[in-house]
């Protein structure tokens, strides 16, 4: 059994375990689909946009994996508070396997509760344009994952403890998820605005799925799965690096 | 097996570990005692490779754990100050997961977990998760879990902290029986002065940073002129209370880091 491969069971074995945590992990997203595809619906529909639950369905979905999957990088914080990060930096084996299978195992659990939402998305009304797209919008999804488990990896390994948490909540995740066109359309927007959403890497995972879902994107799928690929290559070796410096 | 040579850890200005030499021989048990924030665990963090040392050399069984890190973590195994074990998961899976970091082969690993949770009593107790446990089961998986990989050397840093006499005395005959039989060094720390008199072949007392005494139970009590361990230890450390908090060191510290870029 590899060290990667336990590292990733033990995060899946710590979801799969906290019923609690995983109901609580669909409450936002229902909030959102409800309150705003529902309430916000006639309006986005008589300004000419369609269905805008079909429009923000994709939104939500990489709502849930943005937070799961940064939420489970700072659960590094988590860690060395309760301890269990030092059995792990005392491992006679490469920080970098350390830091794989805790992101491979935090994007995992990301996606599952990606794939949940989806799921509650079809009930409330969501209808892909392309069902048999939707593979692809799962590879989205794990990219998405990648990248802010990667990222949150990093933050988690700069922190000292728990006090930081929501100055990252307050000044990165929720600007991340706001300015991503989760919730409007990305057409039309103030230039500086523009700028923006375009250095915003959850933009064009909802762009990808959106290409693929509803068969409509703003930037194109394969701009998308590029910017995706190559932003989610930066954060894990940034992730990595930063693992790689911890003391404690 | 372990030796140290003028190791010295300075945070900022703040010198935490002062120029201390020791050597611990095979099979032998070593208690490193001192009052609060002398400098203890800073020095079991650069043993373990958890922090680099200013200057100085340490050698574990014949190897530089700054050249070759690996090698000499899989040599050791260590008892944290702090809980270290995964709450979340049950005593088995952190057998398990401990087996895997130190690339224990699955056979060996299944057999040495059953022979170790069964010697420490938490066999019957293998399934539940660790949360559900009391302190001293806690305590005791933790030191099983530090055999598993059959380290030559064993870290114990204030291992019995917390832990009722009972769970205390059924610890130490634990790592006794452990270093009679397998021959494992044992390097601990504690507070208490009577389990050092009782447990250790030999004690270092570390103050302000400085290895201030080092030799035999007997031989330190002989060259303080008193008739216990701790009149031997307040004799050389003085009978000021020291900063509780442990905050000094660790203040140092975190200051230092915020001008490193969040190194600790």
């Amino acid at each position: 059994m590899s060290v990667i491969y336990i590292l990733w069971l033990r995060e899946l074995k710590r979801y799969t375990r906290s019923r609690v945590q995983l109901i609580a992990s669909l409450g936002q997203p229902v909030m959102y689909l409800l309150a705003l595809g529902f309430g916000l619906g006639p309006v986005f529909q008589k300004a000419g946009g369609g269905s805008y639950l079909q429009f923000i369905a994709p939104g939500v979905i990489g709502m849930t994996v943005l937070f799961s999957s940064i939420f489970s990088g700072l659960g590094l914080l988590w860690d060395r508070q309760f301890g269990f990060l030092k059995e792990t930096l005392v491992a006679p084996v490469p920080r970098l396997q350390i830091m794989i299978g805790r992101t491979l195992g935090g994007a995992t659990v990301a996606v599952l509760q990606g794939l949940l939402v989806t799921v509650v998305c079809v009930i409330a009304g969501f209808r892909p344009v392309h069902p048999a797209m939707i593979p692809l919008a799962l590879g989205f999804m794990m990219l998405i994952a990648t990248v802010f488990a990667g990222l949150g990896v990093a933050i988690g390994s700069s922190l000292q403890d728990m006090q930081g948490f929501q100055l990252i909540m307050n000044f990165l995740v929720m600007p991340i998820f706001f300015l991503s066109g989760a919730l409007f359309p990305l057409d039309g927007l103030p230039k500086l605005l523009v700028a923006v959403t375009m250095v915003d890497p959850l933009s064009y995972g909802i762009d990808g799925m959106r290409a693929v879902l509803l068969g409509n994107a703003h930037f194109g799928g394969m701009i998308d799965l590029e910017v995706l690929v190559a932003v989610a290559s930066v954060f894990i070796v940034f992730g990595a690096y930063r693992f790689s410096k911890i003391e404690i | 097996m372990i030796r140290v040579q003028n190791l010295v850890k300075t945070f900022g200005t703040f010198t935490a570990v002062d120029d201390v030499s020791f050597e611990v021989a095979e099979g032998e048990i070593f208690a490193f005692l001192g009052p609060n924030g002398a400098g203890k665990t800073t020095t079991i963090k650069m043993l373990t490779t958890l922090l680099k040392p200013t200057s100085g050399s340490i050698e574990l069984d014949g190897l530089n754990p700054e050249v070759k890190q690996n090698e000499a973590r899989q040599r050791f195994g260590i008892v944290f100050q702090d809980p270290s074990l995964d709450q979340d998961q049950t005593a088995w899976e952190n057998m398990e997961l401990h087996g895997v970091l130190y690339h224990v082969p699955h056979k060996v690993r299944r057999q040495r977990t059953e022979e170790l949770l069964k010697q420490f009593e938490l066999w019957e107790r293998r399934k539940d998760l660790v949360k559900t446990f009391s302190g001293g089961m806690k305590r005791r998986l933790e030191i099983a879990r530090g055999f598993l990989h059959t380290p030559k050397i064993l870290f114990l840093d204030e291992p019995t902290l917390g832990l009722d006499p009972q769970s205390r005395n059924q610890l130490w005959s634990h790592v006794k029986k452990v270093n009679e039989t397998e021959r494992v060094t044992v390097f601990l720390t504690t507070h208490y002065m009577d389990e050092a008199d009782r447990v250790a072949h030999r004690v270092g007392v570390i103050d302000h940073g400085k290895l201030v005494a080092q030799g035999t139970p007997q031989a330190i009590k002989e060259q303080t002129g008193t008739a216990s361990l701790e009149e031997a230890f307040l004799k050389l450390t003085g009978s000021t209370i020291r900063d509780e908090s442990a905050g000094s060191a660790d203040q140092m510290r975190q200051f230092a880091s915020m001008w490193k870029g969040g190194k600790r």
